[in-house]
């Protein structure tokens, strides 16, 4: 009796553990300030979060079934395979699409070559829409004023 | 009658056939019979988009990094997680410039994979020619010691297991 009520207080702390961490992954879609950084919440946040519940439910179904799970790995294995290459499709179409990123990014500017981009069926927006390049452009347009 | 012809990638044929397995949960002789023509079937539909995977040569090394792996990505939660439940400490992102030593398609694939699930950083793009991989980091500080970091974290072993 008292093995049993260790593992359900195990199961129950795997869940609430998971419910959290798929949670926060989900906040910080909204905490995190522009596209890029929005991308880290749900490829990583969620893994572990997804991780807890399936191992919480490969123990459950393991001891109270009196037969092995063995199902929640396989979730597991296409959780890891589709959750970066899609956060890298979601990157990568950023890029493309010249979206905005908060100004105290460092590093310097990223932009795709054109043998990146290839032949592209979606429209490039013709000017970056950064922040730093905006003044940069303000500056030229004074420039050219002033002359 | 070559058996290649049938049979181009026996390895995932096999991981074709126990995942079917799994998933349906049962080793009737009907279950059994549907993975194998799915098996056979599979890599024979995707023969020209499939790439040959760089045989492993150190299969203890291998399970090693994928250890390393699974406790980073344990770790990479929790900083994240620190990151989005203390709004006033402003991260610092960046994107850093990767540059490539390994050049097979399917380990720089792992490679950015890894670079995807673990502590702060997302791949971004890779170049046509193979020559860096861009990546965006959620708090960086010192952007050579990230590029170390990875180097000899995930490259490293990447280049032993597969000896590339």
């Amino acid at each position: 009796m008292n093995l049993s009520f260790m593992i359900e207080a195990l199961i129950s702390v795997l869940l609430v553990l998971g419910g959290f961490f798929a949670f926060t992954g989900s906040l910080g879609m909204l905490m995190f300030k522009d596209f890029f950084m929005r991308l880290h919440g749900p490829t990583k946040g969620t893994t572990l979060g997804i991780g807890c519940v399936l191992i919480a439910s490969m123990v459950y179904f393991t001891l109270y079934q009196q037969e092995p799970h063995f199902q929640e790995l396989l979730i597991t294995l296409f959780l890891f395979i589709t959750a970066p290459v899609t956060g890298h499709i979601l990157a990568k179409t950023g890029l493309h699409m010249h979206l905005k990123y908060i100004t105290g990014t460092q590093g310097l500017q990223p932009e795709l070559k054109d043998e990146d981009v290839g032949q592209s069926r979606v429209a490039r927006p013709a000017r970056p829409k950064r922040p730093g390049d905006i003044k940069a452009r303000r500056k030229q347009l004074l420039k050219s004023r002033g002359r | 009658m070559k058996p290649e012809r049938y049979l181009p990638a026996p390895g995932l044929s096999l991981v074709l056939f126990l995942t079917w397995l799994l998933m349906v949960s049962s080793i009737a002789p009907g279950q059994l019979l549907l993975g194998l023509v799915l098996a056979l079937t599979i890599p024979l539909s995707i023969r020209r988009l499939w790439v040959p995977l760089p045989p492993v040569r150190h299969p203890i090394k291998l399970c090693l990094f994928i250890l390393r792996v699974l406790s980073d990505i344990v770790k990479a939660n929790f900083q994240v997680s620190l990151l989005i439940w203390s709004p006033r400490r402003a991260p610092h992102p960046g994107f850093v410039v990767y540059p490539l030593q390994v050049q097979d398609r399917l380990v720089i694939t792992l490679l950015a994979n890894t670079i995807t699930m673990t502590p702060g950083t997302v791949s971004t793009n890779i170049r046509h020619d193979r020559s860096s991989l861009l990546i965006h980091a959620l708090d960086m500080s010192d952007e050579q010691a990230l590029v170390k970091d990875i180097r000899e974290r995930y490259e490293q072993p990447l280049k032993e297991i597969f000896e590339c």
